[in-house]
């Protein structure tokens, strides 16, 4: 027996594309806004979104026949923030570096709608395997969109990549600057990343009309 | 069996089982792991003041490097040689000055109050360094760092750190080249402490003019910038009856 079946390979990879969470579901908007403007945050940010998802939509699909359905969301909540916690400790104590680069992201963790959304869209009504995949798929397809738009705004509003400069130094005019070439600095403010989404959405709309919503 | 999760005793139970269950586990966490977050603050903290005045792993070019964790205490006590206590008129010796907390003394300046204020005194190939800790507020949360001063009052080296800055706009006080601007400013105009600036558009993007007690801003950090150059002002000020008396010796 295949370890995945075909709906489970689906629940894996329709995030990535026609279910996108950002571009479709339009969930985690905020934190594709706030923090794309390097690539670096952006990675980052996707693996720990990642992590959380998978082990949060676990553990409420596990308790979806005994949660009080008054104070779901309450519960919900609560799971995100313990996981996010409990994760934030254990790094401080072991890997410290690494625990100050992810604390801004922290707090974003808990507030991203994606979690709650899946929380409540899927684990609540399936179990804990295709649950686990569910998180998955959402976390990569959320991945997928911050990669993108941090790729573009960081390469356009700084012309680095991960940090390192691939266009030239733009104060010494070196590389393709000694052309005249400028960075954008609109590129590295959110409201670029919101226009960056929007072509990203645009350019998918177009690929596949059967995306665009009837009026 | 099945359950009825709509009744409220349910709900209450339920509710109060998991505020057990989820309150354990991270008290639990808390205190198992509470001392090795400390000793990493701690090493933090040594790290950081050693980085102000310029010990540290920094290559050229590269990012910021501390000094290693594991040879941090040792680097710490042979570099300061001095760590001090200026509370009110009298200053006092202390080896764990380091230690103070800063957002904590600031709150006593608030509530006029009398605060313990930590210094720093610094040794390095034959020049002394005044090592000033500073606190303020970011754009979302606080901002903190050190200052190592000459005895002409002119930067040596800093370090800026933030709890919750914006990533890849103020988060990036971090970085070296905002940081590697600082070096060479002064922070007296004539005799008044002044501190130095995080200024837009002071057309000198590459920090050439080193007397104008102003630095290059982060493009998207504007609120993140003006909470660094009020904590700089504010922190040397909190010195001033100090550094007056290093400028006279």
């Amino acid at each position: 027996m295949a370890l995945l079946t075909k709906k489970d390979t689906n629940l894996i990879l329709d995030p990535l594309t026609d279910n996108n969470p950002i571009t479709i579901q339009v969930l985690g908007i905020c934190s594709a806004l706030a923090i794309t403007a390097e690539l670096k945050a952006s990675v980052v940010m996707a693996i720990a979104v990642l992590f959380v998802m998978g082990l949060g939509n676990v553990v409420i699909s596990l308790m979806r026949n005994i949660i009080p359905a008054k104070i779901k969301i309450i519960v919900q909540l609560i799971v995100v923030a313990t996981l996010v916690i409990v994760v934030d400790q254990i790094l401080k104590a072991f890997a410290y570096e690494l625990s100050k680069t992810l604390s801004v992201f922290v707090g974003l963790i808990i507030t991203n709608c994606i979690i709650m959304g899946r929380f409540e869209a899927f684990a609540l009504a399936n179990g804990p395997w295709r649950s686990f995949l569910d998180g998955i798929g959402n976390a990569l397809g959320y991945a997928v969109i911050l990669v993108i738009v941090g790729f573009i705004r960081e390469l356009l509003g700084s012309g680095t990549l991960f940090g390192y400069a691939v266009l030239g130094d733009p104060i010494a005019k070196t590389g393709l600057y000694a052309t005249g070439y400028e960075n954008n600095g609109f590129m590295i403010i959110p409201p670029a990343a919101l226009i960056v989404v929007g072509i990203i959405i645009w350019v998918q709309r177009t690929r596949n009309p059967a995306l665009v919503e009837e009026n | 069996m099945a359950i009825n999760t709509d009744k409220n005793i349910y709900t209450v139970i339920f509710a109060a089982v998991m505020v057990v269950v989820v309150g354990s586990l991270l008290a639990f966490m808390a205190s198992g792991l509470s001392s090795r977050i400390k000793e990493n603050e701690r090493f933090e903290k040594q790290q950081n003041i050693l980085y102000a005045m310029g010990v540290n792993d920094n290559v050229e070019d590269g990012g910021v490097s501390f000094v290693g964790t594991d040879v941090v205490e040792n680097e710490f006590s042979k570099y300061i040689k001095k760590q001090l206590v200026i509370k009110g008129d009298s200053i006092i010796d202390d080896n764990e000055a380091y230690l103070i907390d800063m957002k904590r003394q600031l709150a006593l300046i608030n509530k006029g109050e009398t605060p313990e204020l930590p210094l720093f005194i610094g040794e390095k190939d034959g020049e002394e360094y005044h090592i000033i800790p500073m606190y303020g507020k970011g754009l979302w949360d606080a901002i903190w760092g050190f200052v190592a001063l000459d005895k002409d009052m002119v930067v040596q080296g800093v370090f800026f750190d933030h709890k919750g800055e914006t990533p890849g706009l103020g988060a990036n006080i971090n970085q070296r080249y905002f940081m590697d601007d600082f070096t060479g400013e002064s922070i007296l105009q004539d005799t008044r402490y002044a501190g130095i600036d995080v200024a837009k558009g002071n057309n000198d993007p590459l920090n050439e003019r080193k007397d104008d007690n102003k630095v290059d801003a982060l493009a998207g950090a504007t609120i993140t910038g003006d909470g660094v150059s009020a904590m700089i002002k504010q922190s040397v000020n909190l010195y001033k009856d100090y550094l007056n008396k290093v400028r006279e010796n």
